[in-house]
Protein backbone atom coordinates (compact mmCIF):
# COMPACT_ATOMS: atom_id res chain seq x y z
CA UNK A 1 0.00 0.00 0.00
CA UNK A 2 1.39 3.74 -0.91
CA UNK A 3 1.81 5.88 1.93
CA UNK A 4 -0.46 8.29 3.55
CA UNK A 5 -1.03 11.10 0.94
CA UNK A 6 -2.59 14.15 1.77
CA UNK A 7 -6.34 14.09 -0.47
CA UNK A 8 -5.61 10.13 -1.70
CA UNK A 9 -6.42 9.13 1.29
CA UNK A 10 -8.07 9.06 5.00
CA UNK A 11 -6.23 10.55 7.84
CA UNK A 12 -4.87 7.87 10.08
CA UNK A 13 -7.57 8.75 12.74
CA UNK A 14 -10.18 8.73 10.15
CA UNK A 15 -8.58 5.16 8.79
CA UNK A 16 -8.42 3.57 12.88
CA UNK A 17 -11.58 4.94 13.54
CA UNK A 18 -13.17 3.11 10.27
CA UNK A 19 -11.40 -0.22 11.01
CA UNK A 20 -12.35 -0.41 14.53
CA UNK A 21 -16.14 0.45 13.49
CA UNK A 22 -15.67 -2.93 11.37
CA UNK A 23 -14.08 -4.77 13.25
CA UNK A 24 -16.48 -4.34 16.19
CA UNK A 25 -19.47 -4.99 13.48
CA UNK A 26 -17.79 -8.59 12.79
CA UNK A 27 -16.93 -8.77 16.30
CA UNK A 28 -20.18 -8.87 17.70
CA UNK A 29 -22.15 -10.41 14.35
CA UNK A 30 -19.96 -12.65 12.75
CA UNK A 31 -17.25 -14.01 16.25
CA UNK A 32 -19.86 -13.73 19.19
CA UNK A 33 -22.50 -16.01 17.44
CA UNK A 34 -20.08 -18.62 17.22
CA UNK A 35 -17.99 -18.62 19.52
CA UNK A 36 -21.23 -18.83 21.97
CA UNK A 37 -22.38 -21.77 20.16
CA UNK A 38 -19.53 -23.60 21.62
CA UNK A 39 -19.37 -22.35 25.15
CA UNK A 40 -23.19 -23.19 25.57
CA UNK A 41 -22.93 -26.64 24.16
CA UNK A 42 -20.20 -27.35 26.41
CA UNK A 43 -21.62 -25.39 29.24
CA UNK A 44 -22.29 -28.44 31.05
CA UNK A 45 -18.79 -30.50 30.34
CA UNK A 46 -17.91 -33.15 27.97
CA UNK A 47 -19.98 -35.65 29.49
CA UNK A 48 -23.27 -34.01 29.02
CA UNK A 49 -22.10 -33.02 25.03
CA UNK A 50 -20.92 -36.86 24.36
CA UNK A 51 -24.28 -38.14 26.10
CA UNK A 52 -26.75 -35.86 24.52
CA UNK A 53 -25.36 -36.17 21.20
CA UNK A 54 -25.46 -39.99 21.33
CA UNK A 55 -28.50 -39.66 22.54
CA UNK A 56 -31.09 -42.59 20.18
CA UNK A 57 -33.19 -39.69 19.10
CA UNK A 58 -30.39 -36.96 18.52
CA UNK A 59 -28.29 -39.95 16.46
CA UNK A 60 -30.91 -40.62 14.36
CA UNK A 61 -31.34 -37.12 12.75
CA UNK A 62 -27.58 -37.31 12.54
CA UNK A 63 -27.68 -40.27 10.47
CA UNK A 64 -31.03 -39.31 8.56
CA UNK A 65 -29.07 -35.79 7.83
CA UNK A 66 -26.19 -37.69 6.52
CA UNK A 67 -28.73 -39.79 4.39
CA UNK A 68 -30.71 -36.66 2.63
CA UNK A 69 -27.12 -34.76 1.76
CA UNK A 70 -26.05 -38.07 0.73
CA UNK A 71 -29.15 -39.28 -1.97
CA UNK A 72 -29.79 -34.63 -2.92
CA UNK A 73 -26.24 -33.56 -3.06
CA UNK A 74 -24.84 -36.43 -5.81
CA UNK A 75 -28.47 -36.15 -7.79
CA UNK A 76 -27.55 -32.23 -8.06
CA UNK A 77 -24.22 -33.07 -9.09
CA UNK A 78 -25.54 -35.27 -12.06
CA UNK A 79 -27.91 -32.61 -12.64
CA UNK A 80 -25.73 -29.46 -12.56
CA UNK A 81 -23.05 -31.50 -14.96
CA UNK A 82 -25.47 -32.08 -17.28
CA UNK A 83 -26.85 -28.84 -17.32
CA UNK A 84 -23.59 -27.49 -17.72
CA UNK A 85 -22.28 -29.57 -20.30
CA UNK A 86 -25.66 -28.55 -22.58
CA UNK A 87 -25.49 -24.89 -21.54
CA UNK A 88 -21.39 -24.36 -21.61
CA UNK A 89 -20.71 -26.44 -24.87
CA UNK A 90 -23.63 -26.13 -27.04
CA UNK A 91 -25.55 -22.81 -28.41
CA UNK A 92 -29.15 -23.10 -28.53
CA UNK A 93 -32.87 -20.62 -28.19
CA UNK A 94 -33.51 -20.18 -24.82
CA UNK A 95 -30.10 -20.42 -23.26
CA UNK A 96 -30.87 -16.89 -20.95
CA UNK A 97 -34.90 -18.24 -19.49
CA UNK A 98 -33.15 -21.60 -18.75
CA UNK A 99 -30.49 -20.34 -16.66
CA UNK A 100 -33.06 -17.76 -15.13
CA UNK A 101 -35.36 -21.20 -14.55
CA UNK A 102 -32.02 -22.91 -12.83
CA UNK A 103 -31.84 -20.23 -10.38
CA UNK A 104 -35.60 -19.97 -9.20
CA UNK A 105 -34.92 -22.08 -6.39
CA UNK A 106 -33.01 -19.37 -4.76
CA UNK A 107 -35.46 -16.97 -4.94
CA UNK A 108 -38.40 -18.67 -3.36
CA UNK A 109 -38.82 -18.92 0.67
CA UNK A 110 -37.95 -22.27 1.82
CA UNK A 111 -41.42 -22.38 3.42
CA UNK A 112 -42.87 -21.80 -0.07
CA UNK A 113 -40.98 -23.96 -1.30
CA UNK A 114 -41.99 -26.99 1.19
CA UNK A 115 -45.55 -25.88 0.46
CA UNK A 116 -44.95 -26.57 -3.06
CA UNK A 117 -44.16 -30.35 -2.51
CA UNK A 118 -47.58 -30.81 0.22
CA UNK A 119 -49.84 -29.14 -2.63
CA UNK A 120 -48.22 -32.06 -4.94
CA UNK A 121 -47.88 -34.90 -2.34
CA UNK A 122 -50.47 -33.83 0.82
CA UNK A 123 -53.64 -36.23 1.77
CA UNK A 124 -55.36 -33.03 0.10
CA UNK A 125 -52.69 -32.49 -2.64
CA UNK A 126 -52.43 -33.65 -6.82
CA UNK A 127 -51.34 -36.83 -5.95
CA UNK A 128 -52.16 -37.33 -2.12
CA UNK A 129 -55.08 -39.96 -2.43
CA UNK A 130 -53.49 -42.07 -4.73
CA UNK A 131 -50.29 -42.33 -3.09
CA UNK A 132 -52.40 -42.98 0.46
CA UNK A 133 -54.62 -46.10 -1.60
CA UNK A 134 -51.13 -47.67 -2.51
CA UNK A 135 -49.46 -46.74 0.85
CA UNK A 136 -47.15 -44.35 -0.16
CA UNK A 137 -45.70 -42.09 1.86
CA UNK A 138 -43.94 -38.52 0.79
CA UNK A 139 -44.81 -35.93 3.03
CA UNK A 140 -43.93 -36.29 6.54
CA UNK A 141 -41.67 -39.33 5.57
CA UNK A 142 -38.21 -39.35 4.40
CA UNK A 143 -38.84 -38.89 0.43
CA UNK A 144 -40.38 -35.74 1.20
CA UNK A 145 -37.54 -34.26 3.38
CA UNK A 146 -35.16 -35.56 0.06
CA UNK A 147 -37.41 -33.77 -2.49
CA UNK A 148 -37.70 -30.38 -0.32
CA UNK A 149 -33.28 -30.64 0.36
CA UNK A 150 -32.86 -31.18 -3.72
CA UNK A 151 -35.17 -28.08 -4.68
CA UNK A 152 -33.58 -26.00 -2.13
CA UNK A 153 -29.54 -27.10 -3.19
CA UNK A 154 -31.16 -27.34 -6.61
CA UNK A 155 -28.70 -24.59 -8.24
CA UNK A 156 -25.33 -24.77 -6.20
CA UNK A 157 -23.35 -26.90 -8.69
CA UNK A 158 -24.43 -26.04 -11.67
CA UNK A 159 -24.58 -22.36 -11.32
CA UNK A 160 -20.53 -22.90 -10.33
CA UNK A 161 -20.08 -25.29 -13.20
CA UNK A 162 -21.97 -22.93 -16.25
CA UNK A 163 -19.29 -20.27 -16.33
CA UNK A 164 -16.00 -22.54 -15.68
CA UNK A 165 -16.97 -24.55 -18.32
CA UNK A 166 -18.02 -21.65 -20.71
CA UNK A 167 -14.45 -20.60 -19.94
CA UNK A 168 -12.75 -23.32 -20.82
CA UNK A 169 -14.38 -23.47 -24.14
CA UNK A 170 -14.40 -26.86 -26.43
CA UNK A 171 -10.82 -26.68 -28.24
CA UNK A 172 -9.77 -29.44 -25.77
CA UNK A 173 -12.95 -32.00 -26.15
CA UNK A 174 -12.46 -31.29 -30.05
CA UNK A 175 -8.58 -32.11 -30.19
CA UNK A 176 -9.32 -34.89 -28.41
CA UNK A 177 -12.87 -36.24 -30.14
CA UNK A 178 -10.15 -36.43 -33.18
CA UNK A 179 -7.44 -37.78 -31.52
CA UNK A 180 -10.28 -40.92 -31.44
CA UNK A 181 -11.56 -40.25 -27.81
CA UNK A 182 -15.52 -41.22 -27.17
CA UNK A 183 -17.41 -38.84 -25.48
CA UNK A 184 -17.49 -40.55 -22.12
CA UNK A 185 -13.45 -40.77 -22.82
CA UNK A 186 -13.58 -37.05 -23.24
CA UNK A 187 -15.28 -36.03 -20.61
CA UNK A 188 -13.45 -38.43 -17.87
CA UNK A 189 -10.50 -37.07 -19.13
CA UNK A 190 -10.93 -33.75 -20.66
CA UNK A 191 -13.58 -32.03 -18.90
CA UNK A 192 -14.18 -33.44 -15.99
CA UNK A 193 -10.30 -32.50 -15.06
CA UNK A 194 -10.50 -28.77 -16.07
CA UNK A 195 -13.74 -28.09 -14.01
CA UNK A 196 -12.47 -29.95 -11.08
CA UNK A 197 -12.32 -27.30 -8.44
CA UNK A 198 -15.62 -25.43 -9.70
CA UNK A 199 -17.37 -29.26 -8.96
CA UNK A 200 -15.57 -29.37 -5.37
CA UNK A 201 -16.72 -25.61 -5.14
CA UNK A 202 -20.00 -26.52 -6.16
CA UNK A 203 -20.26 -29.49 -3.88
CA UNK A 204 -19.52 -28.56 -0.51
CA UNK A 205 -21.81 -25.18 -1.05
CA UNK A 206 -24.57 -27.87 -1.85
CA UNK A 207 -23.54 -29.87 0.83
CA UNK A 208 -23.70 -27.34 3.68
CA UNK A 209 -27.19 -25.91 2.32
CA UNK A 210 -28.62 -29.57 2.39
CA UNK A 211 -27.50 -30.39 6.19
CA UNK A 212 -28.39 -27.21 7.57
CA UNK A 213 -31.87 -26.58 5.88
CA UNK A 214 -34.56 -25.69 8.08
CA UNK A 215 -37.36 -24.12 6.68
CA UNK A 216 -38.34 -26.56 3.79
CA UNK A 217 -38.01 -29.48 5.83
CA UNK A 218 -39.49 -28.55 8.61
CA UNK A 219 -42.62 -28.00 6.38
CA UNK A 220 -42.29 -31.49 4.48
CA UNK A 221 -41.03 -33.67 7.80
CA UNK A 222 -43.95 -34.01 10.18
CA UNK A 223 -41.60 -33.70 13.08
CA UNK A 224 -41.52 -37.39 13.97
CA UNK A 225 -39.24 -37.59 16.75
CA UNK A 226 -36.58 -40.68 16.23
CA UNK A 227 -37.95 -40.46 12.32
CA UNK A 228 -38.17 -37.65 10.23
CA UNK A 229 -36.11 -35.28 12.85
CA UNK A 230 -32.96 -34.00 10.76
CA UNK A 231 -30.70 -32.12 13.14
CA UNK A 232 -31.81 -28.62 12.46
CA UNK A 233 -34.92 -29.93 13.34
CA UNK A 234 -33.91 -32.18 16.31
CA UNK A 235 -32.25 -28.11 17.21
CA UNK A 236 -35.36 -26.60 17.63
CA UNK A 237 -37.23 -29.46 19.22
CA UNK A 238 -34.67 -29.43 22.06
CA UNK A 239 -34.84 -26.11 22.08
CA UNK A 240 -38.83 -26.05 22.61
CA UNK A 241 -38.28 -28.76 25.36
CA UNK A 242 -35.78 -25.88 27.10
CA UNK A 243 -33.14 -28.69 26.79
CA UNK A 244 -30.77 -25.90 25.83
CA UNK A 245 -27.65 -27.49 26.33
CA UNK A 246 -28.42 -30.12 24.38
CA UNK A 247 -29.65 -28.02 21.47
CA UNK A 248 -26.63 -26.10 21.40
CA UNK A 249 -24.68 -29.83 21.52
CA UNK A 250 -26.34 -30.22 18.11
CA UNK A 251 -26.07 -27.37 16.84
CA UNK A 252 -22.16 -27.35 17.13
CA UNK A 253 -21.59 -29.79 15.02
CA UNK A 254 -23.90 -28.00 12.20
CA UNK A 255 -21.35 -24.86 13.44
CA UNK A 256 -18.36 -27.17 12.96
CA UNK A 257 -19.39 -28.00 9.47
CA UNK A 258 -20.12 -24.37 8.50
CA UNK A 259 -16.48 -23.77 9.51
CA UNK A 260 -15.20 -26.94 7.27
CA UNK A 261 -16.95 -25.57 4.54
CA UNK A 262 -15.54 -22.46 5.16
CA UNK A 263 -12.44 -23.24 5.45
CA UNK A 264 -12.43 -25.71 1.86
CA UNK A 265 -14.01 -22.78 0.55
CA UNK A 266 -11.32 -20.06 1.47
CA UNK A 267 -8.79 -22.73 0.65
CA UNK A 268 -9.84 -23.05 -3.25
CA UNK A 269 -10.48 -19.43 -3.47
CA UNK A 270 -6.58 -19.02 -2.55
CA UNK A 271 -5.80 -21.42 -4.56
CA UNK A 272 -7.29 -20.13 -7.56
CA UNK A 273 -6.48 -16.80 -7.23
CA UNK A 274 -2.66 -17.66 -7.03
CA UNK A 275 -3.44 -19.38 -10.37
CA UNK A 276 -4.18 -16.66 -11.79
CA UNK A 277 -1.47 -14.63 -10.83
CA UNK A 278 0.58 -17.46 -12.19
CA UNK A 279 -0.90 -17.15 -15.47
CA UNK A 280 -0.42 -13.72 -15.19
CA UNK A 281 3.02 -13.00 -14.66
CA UNK A 282 4.36 -16.49 -17.42
CA UNK A 283 1.91 -14.32 -19.73
CA UNK A 284 4.11 -11.19 -19.26
CA UNK A 285 7.46 -13.26 -18.99
CA UNK A 286 5.83 -14.58 -22.61
CA UNK A 287 5.48 -10.81 -23.75
CA UNK A 288 9.20 -9.93 -22.79
CA UNK A 289 10.72 -13.29 -24.82
CA UNK A 290 8.61 -12.12 -27.71
CA UNK B 1 -35.05 -26.57 -27.76
CA UNK B 2 -33.77 -26.73 -30.93
CA UNK B 3 -29.89 -26.09 -31.63
CA UNK B 4 -28.69 -23.57 -33.80
CA UNK B 5 -25.14 -23.95 -34.74
CA UNK B 6 -23.77 -28.06 -34.71
CA UNK B 7 -21.43 -28.23 -32.60
CA UNK B 8 -18.78 -31.95 -32.93
CA UNK B 9 -19.19 -32.57 -29.47
CA UNK B 10 -21.18 -35.34 -28.50
CA UNK B 11 -24.21 -36.15 -25.83
CA UNK B 12 -26.45 -32.70 -26.55
CA UNK B 13 -29.47 -34.79 -26.76
CA UNK B 14 -28.68 -36.90 -23.62
CA UNK B 15 -27.18 -34.05 -21.06
CA UNK B 16 -30.16 -31.56 -22.59
CA UNK B 17 -32.95 -34.56 -22.13
CA UNK B 18 -31.75 -34.75 -18.78
CA UNK B 19 -31.34 -31.46 -17.49
CA UNK B 20 -34.96 -30.51 -18.75
CA UNK B 21 -36.84 -33.95 -16.84
CA UNK B 22 -34.97 -33.08 -13.97
CA UNK B 23 -35.72 -29.40 -13.95
CA UNK B 24 -39.68 -30.53 -14.76
CA UNK B 25 -39.43 -32.92 -12.09
CA UNK B 26 -37.50 -30.91 -8.92
CA UNK B 27 -38.71 -27.44 -9.79
CA UNK B 28 -41.24 -26.79 -12.83
CA UNK B 29 -43.78 -29.24 -12.06
CA UNK B 30 -43.76 -28.33 -7.84
CA UNK B 31 -44.31 -24.57 -8.61
CA UNK B 32 -46.97 -25.33 -11.66
CA UNK B 33 -49.36 -27.37 -8.88
CA UNK B 34 -48.94 -24.48 -6.22
CA UNK B 35 -50.21 -21.74 -9.46
CA UNK B 36 -52.53 -24.32 -10.00
CA UNK B 37 -54.24 -24.54 -6.77
CA UNK B 38 -53.66 -20.73 -6.56
CA UNK B 39 -56.11 -20.24 -9.24
CA UNK B 40 -58.73 -22.33 -7.84
CA UNK B 41 -59.27 -19.84 -4.95
CA UNK B 42 -61.63 -17.80 -5.91
CA UNK B 43 -60.68 -14.11 -6.43
CA UNK B 44 -62.99 -12.62 -3.29
CA UNK B 45 -61.76 -15.49 -1.04
CA UNK B 46 -58.15 -14.74 -2.26
CA UNK B 47 -58.35 -10.95 -1.34
CA UNK B 48 -60.13 -12.32 1.80
CA UNK B 49 -57.33 -14.87 3.04
CA UNK B 50 -54.51 -12.22 1.40
CA UNK B 51 -55.59 -9.46 3.46
CA UNK B 52 -56.66 -10.84 6.64
CA UNK B 53 -56.23 -8.59 9.94
CA UNK B 54 -53.02 -11.25 10.98
CA UNK B 55 -51.90 -11.73 7.72
CA UNK B 56 -51.47 -8.16 7.27
CA UNK B 57 -49.51 -7.45 10.49
CA UNK B 58 -47.26 -10.22 9.36
CA UNK B 59 -46.32 -8.84 6.20
CA UNK B 60 -45.91 -5.24 8.07
CA UNK B 61 -43.33 -7.15 10.22
CA UNK B 62 -41.48 -9.14 7.52
CA UNK B 63 -41.19 -5.98 4.95
CA UNK B 64 -40.96 -3.81 7.40
CA UNK B 65 -37.86 -5.55 9.63
CA UNK B 66 -36.25 -6.63 6.30
CA UNK B 67 -35.78 -3.49 4.67
CA UNK B 68 -34.33 -2.05 7.93
CA UNK B 69 -32.14 -5.12 8.28
CA UNK B 70 -30.90 -4.46 4.39
CA UNK B 71 -30.44 -0.79 5.44
CA UNK B 72 -27.90 -1.65 8.05
CA UNK B 73 -25.98 -4.06 6.12
CA UNK B 74 -25.95 -1.25 3.34
CA UNK B 75 -24.29 0.69 5.53
CA UNK B 76 -21.79 -1.68 7.82
CA UNK B 77 -21.50 -4.21 4.53
CA UNK B 78 -20.37 -0.99 2.88
CA UNK B 79 -18.04 -0.03 5.49
CA UNK B 80 -16.62 -3.50 5.93
CA UNK B 81 -15.97 -4.09 2.18
CA UNK B 82 -14.14 -0.40 2.66
CA UNK B 83 -12.45 -1.89 5.09
CA UNK B 84 -11.47 -4.62 3.89
CA UNK B 85 -10.22 -3.34 0.02
CA UNK B 86 -8.61 -0.42 0.80
CA UNK B 87 -7.10 -0.91 4.13
CA UNK B 88 -4.36 -3.24 5.69
CA UNK B 89 -4.46 -4.23 9.04
CA UNK B 90 -4.13 -7.99 11.19
CA UNK B 91 -6.54 -10.25 10.62
CA UNK B 92 -7.90 -8.54 7.59
CA UNK B 93 -7.49 -11.95 5.71
CA UNK B 94 -9.04 -14.06 8.34
CA UNK B 95 -12.01 -11.42 8.46
CA UNK B 96 -12.43 -11.71 4.65
CA UNK B 97 -13.19 -15.41 4.75
CA UNK B 98 -15.53 -14.86 8.30
CA UNK B 99 -17.99 -12.82 5.97
CA UNK B 100 -19.46 -15.99 4.40
CA UNK B 101 -20.01 -17.60 7.76
CA UNK B 102 -23.68 -16.14 7.92
CA UNK B 103 -23.99 -18.12 4.46
CA UNK B 104 -22.36 -21.65 5.36
CA UNK B 105 -23.80 -21.87 9.19
CA UNK B 106 -27.46 -23.21 8.96
CA UNK B 107 -30.02 -21.02 9.81
CA UNK B 108 -31.66 -22.78 12.34
CA UNK B 109 -27.92 -22.37 14.23
CA UNK B 110 -28.18 -18.49 13.57
CA UNK B 111 -31.04 -18.43 14.89
CA UNK B 112 -30.62 -20.09 18.65
CA UNK B 113 -27.25 -18.37 19.18
CA UNK B 114 -28.70 -15.06 18.20
CA UNK B 115 -31.65 -15.53 20.84
CA UNK B 116 -29.23 -16.94 23.57
CA UNK B 117 -26.45 -13.87 22.96
CA UNK B 118 -29.78 -11.53 23.19
CA UNK B 119 -31.80 -13.43 25.95
CA UNK B 120 -31.78 -11.07 29.27
CA UNK B 121 -28.51 -13.70 30.76
CA UNK B 122 -26.90 -14.08 27.13
CA UNK B 123 -23.37 -12.22 26.55
CA UNK B 124 -24.86 -9.13 25.43
CA UNK B 125 -28.20 -9.14 26.48
CA UNK B 126 -26.61 -8.74 30.17
CA UNK B 127 -25.82 -5.56 29.01
CA UNK B 128 -28.52 -4.92 26.81
CA UNK B 129 -31.78 -5.57 28.40
CA UNK B 130 -31.03 -3.43 31.85
CA UNK B 131 -30.80 -0.40 29.08
CA UNK B 132 -34.51 -1.60 27.51
CA UNK B 133 -32.44 -3.36 24.48
CA UNK B 134 -34.48 -6.32 24.50
CA UNK B 135 -33.23 -8.35 21.45
CA UNK B 136 -34.69 -11.51 22.35
CA UNK B 137 -38.59 -12.19 21.76
CA UNK B 138 -39.26 -8.51 20.20
CA UNK B 139 -39.47 -7.13 16.67
CA UNK B 140 -35.89 -5.83 17.30
CA UNK B 141 -34.76 -9.39 17.45
CA UNK B 142 -35.91 -10.34 14.10
CA UNK B 143 -34.31 -7.48 12.62
CA UNK B 144 -30.70 -9.06 14.16
CA UNK B 145 -31.42 -11.97 13.11
CA UNK B 146 -32.37 -11.20 9.21
CA UNK B 147 -29.26 -8.61 10.08
CA UNK B 148 -26.97 -11.76 10.62
CA UNK B 149 -28.17 -13.56 7.93
CA UNK B 150 -28.18 -10.76 4.75
CA UNK B 151 -24.78 -9.65 5.72
CA UNK B 152 -22.60 -11.30 2.91
CA UNK B 153 -24.71 -9.31 0.21
CA UNK B 154 -23.39 -6.25 0.08
CA UNK B 155 -19.79 -6.88 0.94
CA UNK B 156 -19.92 -9.47 -1.80
CA UNK B 157 -21.55 -7.21 -4.15
CA UNK B 158 -19.22 -3.95 -2.91
CA UNK B 159 -15.69 -5.75 -2.93
CA UNK B 160 -14.90 -5.94 -6.43
CA UNK B 161 -16.11 -2.73 -7.32
CA UNK B 162 -14.03 -0.88 -4.95
CA UNK B 163 -11.07 -3.38 -6.19
CA UNK B 164 -11.69 -2.28 -9.60
CA UNK B 165 -12.46 1.42 -8.85
CA UNK B 166 -9.70 3.29 -10.67
CA UNK B 167 -7.43 5.48 -8.19
CA UNK B 168 -5.61 7.89 -11.00
CA UNK B 169 -9.49 9.59 -10.46
CA UNK B 170 -9.19 10.21 -6.84
CA UNK B 171 -5.60 11.52 -7.13
CA UNK B 172 -6.67 13.73 -10.22
CA UNK B 173 -9.36 15.03 -7.80
CA UNK B 174 -6.64 15.73 -5.11
CA UNK B 175 -4.20 17.52 -7.21
CA UNK B 176 -7.28 19.66 -8.39
CA UNK B 177 -7.68 20.65 -5.01
CA UNK B 178 -10.48 18.24 -3.67
CA UNK B 179 -10.47 17.26 -0.11
CA UNK B 180 -10.73 13.82 1.06
CA UNK B 181 -14.44 14.17 2.18
CA UNK B 182 -15.68 16.09 -1.46
CA UNK B 183 -13.52 13.56 -3.61
CA UNK B 184 -15.76 10.68 -1.56
CA UNK B 185 -18.64 12.02 -1.90
CA UNK B 186 -18.48 13.24 -5.94
CA UNK B 187 -16.22 11.25 -7.31
CA UNK B 188 -15.99 7.58 -5.36
CA UNK B 189 -19.62 7.40 -3.82
CA UNK B 190 -21.40 8.08 -7.02
CA UNK B 191 -19.43 4.73 -8.77
CA UNK B 192 -20.39 2.88 -5.75
CA UNK B 193 -24.02 3.44 -5.59
CA UNK B 194 -25.45 0.90 -8.06
CA UNK B 195 -23.54 -2.00 -6.27
CA UNK B 196 -24.63 -0.84 -2.67
CA UNK B 197 -28.08 -0.74 -4.09
CA UNK B 198 -27.70 -4.03 -5.90
CA UNK B 199 -26.29 -5.51 -2.71
CA UNK B 200 -29.00 -3.96 -0.57
CA UNK B 201 -31.63 -5.43 -3.01
CA UNK B 202 -30.04 -8.84 -2.58
CA UNK B 203 -29.97 -9.07 1.25
CA UNK B 204 -33.88 -7.86 1.17
CA UNK B 205 -34.93 -10.47 -1.20
CA UNK B 206 -33.00 -13.04 1.24
CA UNK B 207 -34.84 -11.48 4.67
CA UNK B 208 -38.29 -11.58 3.03
CA UNK B 209 -38.23 -15.35 2.97
CA UNK B 210 -35.91 -15.96 6.32
CA UNK B 211 -37.61 -18.31 8.30
CA UNK B 212 -35.11 -20.93 9.88
CA UNK B 213 -33.18 -17.86 12.07
CA UNK B 214 -36.38 -16.11 13.37
CA UNK B 215 -38.17 -19.04 14.87
CA UNK B 216 -35.70 -19.12 17.71
CA UNK B 217 -35.30 -15.31 18.21
CA UNK B 218 -38.72 -13.89 17.75
CA UNK B 219 -40.94 -15.74 19.93
CA UNK B 220 -43.85 -16.07 16.72
CA UNK B 221 -46.81 -13.47 18.49
CA UNK B 222 -49.83 -13.11 16.28
CA UNK B 223 -49.75 -9.62 15.69
CA UNK B 224 -46.63 -8.70 17.16
CA UNK B 225 -43.73 -10.99 16.28
CA UNK B 226 -44.97 -13.13 13.77
CA UNK B 227 -43.53 -13.21 10.40
CA UNK B 228 -44.99 -13.39 6.93
CA UNK B 229 -43.40 -17.27 6.33
CA UNK B 230 -44.21 -18.29 9.70
CA UNK B 231 -47.81 -17.58 8.94
CA UNK B 232 -47.94 -19.73 6.43
CA UNK B 233 -46.74 -23.06 7.99
CA UNK B 234 -49.95 -22.04 10.89
CA UNK B 235 -51.88 -22.26 8.05
CA UNK B 236 -50.69 -25.58 7.10
CA UNK B 237 -50.35 -26.55 10.44
CA UNK B 238 -54.71 -26.40 11.02
CA UNK B 239 -54.97 -27.46 7.48
CA UNK B 240 -55.92 -24.37 5.85
CA UNK B 241 -53.70 -24.84 2.38
CA UNK B 242 -56.16 -21.64 0.75
CA UNK B 243 -54.83 -19.76 3.74
CA UNK B 244 -51.42 -20.81 3.30
CA UNK B 245 -51.39 -20.79 -0.57
CA UNK B 246 -52.38 -17.37 -0.48
CA UNK B 247 -49.79 -16.08 1.51
CA UNK B 248 -47.25 -18.08 -0.52
CA UNK B 249 -48.33 -16.25 -3.61
CA UNK B 250 -47.98 -12.80 -1.85
CA UNK B 251 -44.26 -13.73 -1.25
CA UNK B 252 -43.95 -15.08 -4.10
CA UNK B 253 -44.76 -12.42 -6.44
CA UNK B 254 -42.78 -9.93 -4.26
CA UNK B 255 -39.71 -12.06 -4.86
CA UNK B 256 -40.32 -11.75 -8.58
CA UNK B 257 -40.59 -8.35 -8.34
CA UNK B 258 -37.54 -8.12 -6.58
CA UNK B 259 -35.97 -10.53 -8.81
CA UNK B 260 -36.01 -8.45 -11.48
CA UNK B 261 -35.07 -5.22 -10.10
CA UNK B 262 -31.90 -7.00 -9.20
CA UNK B 263 -30.96 -7.68 -12.34
CA UNK B 264 -32.16 -4.09 -14.14
CA UNK B 265 -29.67 -2.73 -11.08
CA UNK B 266 -27.02 -5.25 -11.82
CA UNK B 267 -27.28 -4.48 -15.63
CA UNK B 268 -27.04 -0.58 -14.35
CA UNK B 269 -24.05 -1.72 -11.97
CA UNK B 270 -21.96 -3.59 -15.00
CA UNK B 271 -21.48 -0.21 -16.57
CA UNK B 272 -20.17 0.97 -13.91
CA UNK B 273 -16.92 -2.00 -13.94
CA UNK B 274 -15.00 -2.19 -17.07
Amino acid sequence: MKKSQRGTEESRVMKWALIVCALAFCFIFLLLPLVNVFVQALAKGWSFYLQSLLHPDSWAAIRLTLLVAGISVPLNVLFGLAAAWAIAKFEFRGKSVLITLIDLPFSVSPVVAGLMFVVLFGLQGFFGKWLDAHEVKIIFAVPGIVLATVFITFPFVARELIPVMQATGTEQEQAALSLGANGWQTFWHVTLPSVKWGLIYGIILCNARAMGEFGAVSVVSGHITGQTDTMPLRVEKLYNEYNAPAAFAMASLLAFLALLTLGIKTLLEWKQARAEKLIVTSQKVDGHAG
Amino acid sequence: MTRKRSSVLPGFGLTSGFMLLYLSAIVLIPFAGLVVRACEISWADFWRLATADRALAAYKLTFGASLIAAAANAVFGSLLAWVLVRYDFPGRRLIDAMVDFPFALPTAVAGLTLANLFAANGWLGRFLVPLGIKGAFTPLGVVIALTFVGLPFVVRTLQPVLQNLEREVEEVAATLGAGRLHTFLSIIAPSLLPAVLTGFALAFARAIGEYGSIVFISGNLPFKTEIAPYLIVMRLEEYDYAGAIALAVVLLVFSFVLLGAINLLEQWSSRFQH
